[in-house]
């Protein structure tokens, strides 16, 4: 979240959309409740009507696949209607900047595509600079290739009608959320975004976020109270979790994974470090060799040196443009490439797409580890249905995990809260948290090369590990040391006390952190904030319902990023009413603002308000990612829809995708499966279900696996309510319960009825008679981004079943 | 004083956190369920669910989806019914706190003859009391009677995420009743507080109660 629970109370519009907010963050609804009591507007964008829908203002039925074209529908509508605020595009963002001659768009595919490898080169969308550097920027913005007129241009397209035939959703209920969303482009108005996994896992996932970004950025939501894009995180510790790399691709706090084509630390640094042209712009990734230097120390300790690149030679380095995600993972132990492994905290045979894939592949290892709270699919995959277990080798180690409440420690919420549990009860039987698993597992692993050798002993040798784990000795490694007795200010800190905040790291050796962005957490001065369960506030904090003593919040107890976007260019707010941060005159009062500097209208000290990016403007045209510069429609992977209006690219032309015989993805409006099918989580269980299951009074509330459907598609296919059916799709087979339902109702695309079903995917063969993987129809196409697979979109067909296996 | 809970329908998400938390408190045993085409699980109450959420689904008249949710519990009404039938044949079976407002189903209605259970539960308007067959108590929700007596709200209420649960003195939660109903005809004209003056637990609904559950409300 740029923004966090509490605030969502501030918007004059809440957009829902990618999300079922009520029932996958129950609490969350107190907040957006409390907004409609202000007057807000509530509105639910998503395939189905929910819980969520039926507390909303309004739903707005959307086939599934299709968020693209909404959202460029109402960027189309924001130029149309000139509802964007101009002066914070000029100001905050980048609207005003040339873009080079490279770049070009046409029929669907941006210039410099390559077919062959299905990748683009992204340098030719590179903006027009000047002889120093700096970008060159067209403050009129009438210059044709100035991103303002780049976007009104790419977006033309998307009209109400382009729109409506694509998404399912009739003009009139286009206009309806396009109207209500886009008022809040005015200064003192602010509307948030609210979604989930119903954005991410598409082909298109990264760019339906970028999407998002400019319509906010167009309306100056972002920065604001009630503004700003906001990620429900679908576990409690998401957020920590990718804080501190659980991707594949970084390392903790978002620095990138060291690649072979940078074998120094200098190599490093030379190519993740930003340089900009711009004097007034804080740039902040320049610091990025800091955080890395202090996250070596963390892991190193007194082994790391400057000599010795503070052994960043150590570090296994992925080859270059290798994806290492667990799709990829999952691909090469289907092929036979890996022998054994850790699965921890993931139930993949249940919650993975194309499963059927998945289950065959695991039988591939000669060992496994897991740790867990109950059997699940993963652990007893060697005994699945229809299986003998005499002919699968895997030999599965299965550890007994803690729960939640069995261990202490911090979790980051949502919002960025940096939040400590304590121990409620001590881990039943031989349970072990994670951690109390793992620290005693590497050393002896250390023990092994210290008695016995082996090849490369110095990774693990040498690194700086504990005895055994202790929660809040790690919070503090986490928040990090000096190396080396250091004065700031008039303050002398002695070599072993903890950094006060992140612009403390330094690149020399002197500190160390094992996540930069969580500097300042644990502090001599303060100890362990996020213990901290202090209401008080300022009446200006107050009006906002922010909460600066409430435990902590990454970066700096900065509760709503990009805060400097919030006011003019004095620094005054735009919305006095609901002021984030305000300049006294002197220095900056309310959240912790951006930055101590000035504002943006002091040429001489003030910065530019989006200091995370290299030039000090927000992105409305950004040139990182793999699918394009602009966010584009395209179809799902697997589609009933054989061409649509925006371009003869029917699909994205970069999506991942694999070839093995069990990746089967059918041809676009394949006769055989005509139905959309889109998979969810539900109040009732936790995503796929291996906890929650296992918790009889929540398998009363949703004891089998279901398929909701509307009654027309019941009444063509002979199916009524509580009958079995069978669904397929090209790479699979499910049984489930019908539940026919008004909530889902079929769709007109291009002047055809497109029928469209969801099912949760919370059921598995381990609980007896409730049904089994709903992801073995799934897809597995990928983001060419995250690598996330499109597990809300596929192509199946239904029939009423005599008789079922699975479900008793 | 007497105890009055508000059930605002209008903020209900139906999370049925109140549901699991009810078993939880009272610790009562899971059912075994079946899936039959309806989120409402278990299907209706029983002996081990005092407390469930009830689901009612149609289009309106403009052809939009409405899904109305009904967390069903007993009213504790202010002259309970069933407790005059009760104590026409078992004095005590049935009692009313007569400082909280609280109606208790005791240990004493295993006393009561199969016909006077059946007269007890027909006399119910909204079909409330259950008969558990192993321990032979006729039963229903408490109110919590003992996280009540002990100045905590009803675990319910606890619960609730989004303040559709309000428990308090009577007088206070029917003035907040009546604010919650004045703000919320601007959204639905025809909303309305359910026999607000006979019950303790006093449900406001949006639209007639054919649209959430034929015992929703008496009048």
């Amino acid at each position: 979240m740029t923004n966090h629970w509490i605030d969502i109370k501030n918007a004059d519009a809440v957009l829902i959309m990618g999300s079922n907010a009520a029932e996958h963050h129950p609490v969350c609804f107190k907040w957006i409740m409390k907004a409609k009591d202000n007057g807000a507007v509530i509105m639910h964008v998503d395939p189905k009507f929910s819980r969520t829908s039926a507390r909303s203002d309004f739903h707005v039925p959307l086939r599934s696949g299709t968020d693209i074209a909404f959202l460029g529908g109402m960027i189309n509508y924001i130029f149309e209607t000139e509802s964007y605020f101009k002066e914070y595009l000029l100001n905050y963002t980048n609207a005003s900047f040339l873009v080079g001659k490279g770049y070009s768009f046409n029929d669907g595919l941006f210039s410099g595509y390559n077919p062959e490898t299905r990748s683009y080169d992204r340098s030719v969308w590179a903006f027009e600079t000047s002889a120093d550097g700096a970008p060159v920027r067209d403050m009129t913005l009438s210059h044709e290739r100035c991103v303002f007129n780049l976007l009104k241009k790419h977006y033309a397209r998307y009209t109400l009608k382009n729109v409506s035939d694509t998404t399912g959703v009739s003009e009139e209920n286009l206009l309806k959320v396009y109207k209500v969303f886009c008022a809040t482009g005015k200064p003192d108005k602010a509307g948030t975004i609210l979604y989930a996994l119903g954005w991410t896992q598409h082909t298109v996932g990264a760019q339906n976020i970028r999407a998002s970004a400019l319509i906010q950025l167009l309306l100056g939501n972002i920065g604001v109270a009630g503004g700003g894009i906001n990620a429900l995180r679908g576990e409690p510790n998401v957020q920590g979790s990718t804080d501190h790399a659980l991707l594949y691709d970084n390392l903790p706090g978002y620095i990138a994974l060291p690649r072979a084509k940078w074998q120094t630390l200098a190599d490093f640094n030379k190519d993740n470090t930003p340089v900009t042209a711009l004097k007034n712009s804080v740039n902040w990734w320049s610091n990025r060799p800091k955080y890395f230097a202090s996250l070596l120390k963390g892991w190193f300790g007194d082994e790391a040196t400057p000599e010795n690149d503070f052994c960043y030679g150590l570090l296994p380095k992925g080859e270059d443009g290798e994806d290492y995600s667990y799709m990829q993972i999952m691909d090469k132990v289907y092929h036979g490439q890996m022998k054994g492994g850790f699965i921890f905290g993931v139930n993949p045979m249940n919650s993975f797409p194309n499963t059927n894939k998945m289950r065959l592949a695991l039988d591939n290892l000669d060992w496994m580890v897991c740790a867990e709270l109950h059997n699940s699919e993963t652990t007893d995959n060697w005994r699945r249905p229809g299986v003998d277990p005499k002919t699968r080798k895997t030999e599965v180690f299965l550890l007994p995990s803690a729960h939640r409440v069995e261990k202490a420690g911090t979790i980051s919420n949502s919002g960025r809260w940096l939040l400590w549990f304590d121990k409620a009860v001590e881990p039943g039987g031989e349970a072990r948290s994670f951690a109390d698993i793992f620290v005693p597992l590497i050393n002896r692993l250390r023990d092994m090369y210290r008695n016995e050798g082996g090849t490369l002993p110095e990774p693990l040798l040498k690194m700086n590990w504990p005895e055994t784990f202790d929660a809040e000795e790690w919070a503090r490694r986490i928040n990090g040391f000096f190396w080396a007795d250091t004065q700031v200010g008039d303050k002398l800190y002695k070599r072993g006390q903890l950094v006060p905040a992140f612009g403390n790291l330094q690149a020399d050796g002197t500190t160390s952190s094992l996540n930069w962005l969580y500097t300042g957490s644990y502090t001599e001065e303060d100890g362990n904030k996020s213990k901290r369960r202090d209401p008080s506030q300022t009446p200006m904090q107050a009006a906002i319902g922010l909460y600066p003593n409430w435990s902590w919040c990454w970066p700096v107890n900065r509760r709503i990023l990009y805060n400097r976007a919030s006011v003019d260019l004095k620094g005054k707010p735009y919305n006095p009413q609901k002021a984030v941060i305000e300049w006294d005159g002197v220095k900056w009062v309310g959240d912790v603002p951006d930055g101590p500097w000035p504002p943006q209208a002091d040429t001489k000290n003030g910065k530019l308000a989006f200091i995370m990016t290299k030039d000090g403007y927000a992105q409305l045209y950004g040139p990182g990612l793999k699918d394009g510069p602009l966010p584009e429609h395209y179809e799902p992977a697997e589609t009933p829809v054989a061409k649509h209006p925006f371009s003869r690219q029917n699909s994205s032309p970069v999506f991942k995708f694999f070839t093995s015989d069990m990746d089967k993805i059918a041809e676009a409006a394949d006769e055989r499966f005509p139905i959309v099918l889109t998979t969810y989580s539900m109040t009732e269980h936790w995503c796929g279900g291996g906890e929650t299951r296992n918790v009889p009074n929540l398998l009363e509330t949703e004891p089998q696996l279901y398929i909701e459907l509307s009654h027309e598609l019941a009444k063509e296919k002979g199916i009524r309510n509580g009958d079995g059916v069978i669904i397929e799709s090209i790479r699979g087979r499910v049984e489930a319960i019908a539940m026919v339902t008004v909530r889902i109702r079929p769709f007109t695309v291009m002047g055809r009825t497109i029928h469209l079903v969801g099912m949760p995917f919370a059921y598995g063969w381990t609980t007896p008679d409730c049904g089994d993987s709903t992801n073995r129809l799934t897809v597995t196409a990928c983001d060419p981004n995250t690598s996330i697979p499109e597990l809300k979109a596929c192509c199946v067909n239904i029939t009423r079943a005599d008789k079922l296996t699975e479900i008793a | 004083m007497p105890k009055a809970f508000l059930i605002d329908t209008t903020r209900c998400t139906a999370c049925r956190g109140c549901q699991v938390a009810c078993k939880e408190w009272h610790d009562l045993p899971a059912n075994s369920t079946k899936q039959r085409g309806s989120h409402q699980n278990p299907p209706d109450l029983n002996p081990r669910n005092l407390k469930i959420v009830r689901f009612h689904e149609h289009l309106d008249a403009r052809g939009n989806v409405v899904w109305n949710f009904f967390p069903d519990q007993c009213r504790h009404c202010l002259t309970p019914i069933c407790k005059d039938v009760a104590d026409m044949a078992v004095p005590g079976a049935i009692v009313r706190e007569p400082e909280t407002g609280i109606v208790l189903f005791t240990e004493k209605t295993a006393e009561l003859s199969p016909e006077d259970v059946r007269a007890v539960t027909d006399a119910c308007p909204y079909n409330i009391p259950r008969y558990n067959e192993e321990t032979r108590h006729l039963v229903k929700c408490d109110m919590c009677v003992d996280r009540v007596s002990a100045g905590l709200p009803p675990v319910c209420v606890k619960t609730c995420p989004t303040g559709a649960m309000v428990f308090g003195e009577r007088e206070e939660v029917l003035e907040t009743a009546r604010k919650r109903l004045e703000q919320v005809r601007q959204q639905y004209p025809k909303a309305y507080l359910a026999d607000a003056e006979d019950v303790s637990v006093v449900y406001l609904l949006a639209e007639g109660k054919e649209y959430y559950y034929e015992y929703a409300s008496f009048m």
